[in-house]
């Protein structure tokens, strides 16, 4: 696979003006065991062959359980993590083998924000420091601008001035994210990855901190790319979805299109769990209960993923690894069996 | 059908050093025989607390304050340690939403199964094998006779969770608490688990308490819900009432600010604006009219007695009472004595 990714990279890649990011054939594997000899060596393969691209000024959903990669494809994108192989090509630029110091002006224009609240500001940091740092780094203002800046950034998260001089315990979890937010908007970033941002949030204060990422989304332009696990709440807020299972895309298009019909099997047993918060329609719906393990993303052998749990499950599904191909326009699936399944 | 609880008046607070903090202040609730009732709320609105309360496990800085709460004829709050620990595990049991910390890594299942059973029934050893795996394969558990050796590492979530059940159930308990039994699993392993503990309910008649923050696994599996917030029951009913019906606005503003699979997508939320009050100081009135759009003056400062809307169904919201200016969507009830 991975002579595969070069001969791809010496392609010229046509430069899209639409696409903001274009990620080829990505993938990330931690090293498990090393050996010398390569037959004893283990990796696990938490992106393996992933591709996809975000135009501007959308919101592309990322999917799946947890240990599926979806994180670990957010932060290899970020360049937290250095990818094993593929290209990340932002506005055109791969940033797959930038140095530290050419990587800066990127860092710049796409920023994260995380998951848990409490564990990513710096406890020993003010407000003003936390959100002020960005700013200093990337030389955009000084002085009274700065400060400026900041105010103007706290208003903009439904913060008040007088905040900024206390420190993160001093504010309750929906409070937090919305510093996070500050933090990722002070740079100025025009791409920002949304790693589950409102998972650790209270139901009622989740609904608060979407609705201002929409707000802010409309009035910058941003785009996001939003990696959850709650399957209603990136229904709500993606334009385009796409699904992950152990390291590998295998199903990728609109949203509505998504939910309405869904062809690989496992979006579908997937989409069928979640429990719908009204009794009536529960009570019609009928769920597919997945049986078997989900597959180790340890040295996993050729063939589908999803084949351990899948009912669907052919002798070509253990022997072949699907290729996403596009089944119809803007829909594509990994499957070899989609179309006798979705007859 | 009897009932199988009652709850009156219940006050549980914790004495830390930064002063009291009122996890729960004054639950009424009844449950009968065979119900699955869910407890709603959201992090810090006693509904974890209102459970450990019942199972007796309340410790060190905490203490239950004041209340009742009959089970089976008997009020567990006199109970010595002695007793209560006779009765859980035997008459009621609990599974928590950790399966990974609330099994012990250094014991095998087979271990940790036979000592809860052998600790209330008396059997044998090998008797305590038997019916040990006997629930595990009742939850699912394929190659159960050869499973019960390992480890709990050498489960995945789901099966630690599965396990958990087994072990919860393995002395046929009269009550069940789950608290967040599915909330650290994955949506796909959630869904078999509820699917095992509905079966369970229906093949050992076990009454259930159910304790979370999911609206959609309520609708799912609960028979009756409690509304729970800033350690007060806000609202009470049937699965129906509680989602066609509600008549709190807490209740009401919880099922707007979830997104519906059958709403369309770019359709706003409606949040609830403001976060969830301080426990240390708690608000006087109702713990909700900090955040309430409809909050008058009374709402401030004295908390609404339960108002009933119908036999099944009250609601602790000063709207409904008869004096009340009409709100859209609120339906008056008769004031019940709080």
């Amino acid at each position: 696979m991975a002579e595969m990714s070069k001969a791809q990279s010496t392609e010229n890649i046509s430069v899209d003006k639409d696409v903001l990011l274009k990620v080829n054939n990505l993938a990330k594997y931690f090293t498990v065991k090393s050996s010398l000899r390569k037959s004893h060596r283990k990796y696990l393969k938490a992106v393996d062959d992933v591709s996809f691209e975000i135009k501007r000024g959308e919101t592309f959903g990322l999917v799946g359980e947890s240990g599926c990669g979806k994180s670990t494809t957010g932060r290899t994108i970020l360049r937290l993590y250095d990818p094993t192989a593929g290209q990340i090509f932002f506005d055109g630029t791969d940033l797959a083998d930038l140095s530290d110091r050419q990587l800066l002006p990127y860092r710049k224009r796409m920023q994260m924000i995380f998951q848990d609240p409490y564990a990513s500001l710096n406890g020993r940091m003010t407000v003003n420091d936390i959100i002020g740092e960005g700013i200093e780094t990337h030389n955009l203002y000084n002085g009274a601008e700065k400060t400026e800046r900041i105010y103007d950034l706290i208003h903009h998260v439904g913060l008040k001035k007088e905040h900024v001089n206390r420190y993160p315990h001093e504010f309750s979890g929906g409070q937090r994210q919305r510093i996070g937010i500050a933090r990722a908007l002070a740079v100025e970033p025009e791409l920002i990855i949304c790693d589950e941002p409102i998972s650790a949030l209270d139901v009622s204060v989740q609904a608060q901190v979407v609705n201002m990422l929409e707000d802010l989304q409309n009035e910058m332009g941003l785009t996001y790319l939003f990696i959850a696990h709650d399957l209603s709440m990136v229904k709500h807020i993606s334009d385009r979805i796409a699904v992950m299972y152990v390291g590998k895309l295998m199903e990728v298009c609109g949203s509505e299109r998504l939910y309405e019909q869904p062809l690989h099997p496992y979006t579908q047993a997937l989409l069928s769990a979640i429990p719908i918060p009204d009794p009536i329609v529960t009570r019609k719906h009928q769920r597919i209960i997945l049986e078997g393990d989900v597959q180790s993303p340890i040295n996993p052998g050729e063939g589908c993923r999803f084949a351990t749990r899948c009912m669907y499950k052919q002798d070509i599904c253990t022997q072949v690894t699907p290729e996403l191909r596009e089944l119809e326009p803007d829909h594509f699936v990994a499957c070899h069996l989609v179309k006798e399944i979705n007859k | 059908m009897g009932k199988i609880l009652e709850v009156n008046n219940l006050q549980t607070s914790f004495f830390t050093h930064l002063g009291e903090v009122q996890a729960v202040r004054g639950s009424n609730f009844t449950m009968d025989e065979g119900d699955i009732l869910g407890i709603v709320g959201e992090s810090g609105s006693g509904k974890s607390v209102t459970a450990l309360s019942v199972i007796g496990l309340i410790d060190e800085p905490g203490k239950i304050k004041n209340g009742e709460i009959i089970f089976d004829g008997a009020d567990l709050t006199k109970l010595s340690n002695k007793e209560l620990s006779d009765l859980r595990g035997n008459d009621i049991s609990m599974i928590f939403q950790d399966p990974m910390t609330s099994l012990n890594p250094v014991f095998t299942i087979k271990n940790q199964m036979i000592e809860v059973i052998r600790r209330h029934t008396d059997m044998s050893k090998s008797e305590a094998k038997k019916h040990a795996i006997k629930m595990l394969d009742l939850v699912g558990i394929p190659e159960a006779a050869e499973r019960i050796s390992s480890y709990p590492h050498e489960f995945s979530g789901g099966m630690r969770q599965r396990v958990m059940i087994a072990t919860a159930l393995s002395c046929d308990p009269k009550l069940l608490i789950a608290d967040e039994p599915s909330t650290a699993l994955d949506v796909t392993i959630q869904a078999q688990i509820l699917e095992l503990m509905l079966k369970m309910q229906k093949e050992l008649k076990t009454s259930i308490i159910l304790i979370t923050h999911d609206l959609g696994v309520i609708a799912e599996v609960c028979t009756s819900i409690i509304v729970m917030y800033g350690g007060m029951i806000m609202e009470k009913g049937t699965v129906d009432e509680i989602f066609y019906e509600a008549s709190h606005p807490y209740t009401i503003g919880l099922h707007k600010s979830v997104p519906s699979m059958n709403r369309k997508s770019k359709e706003r939320l409606v949040p609830i604006a403001g976060s969830p009050p301080d426990l240390l100081k708690p608000p006087a009135g109702c713990p909700f009219s900090p955040r309430c759009e409809h909050a008058m003056q009374i709402c401030l400062e004295q908390a609404a007695p339960m108002f009933e809307i119908s036999k099944t169904h009250t609601s602790a919201c000063w709207l409904l009472h008869e004096d009340a200016p009409k709100v859209a969507g609120i339906e008056k009830g008769e004031a019940k004595n709080g």
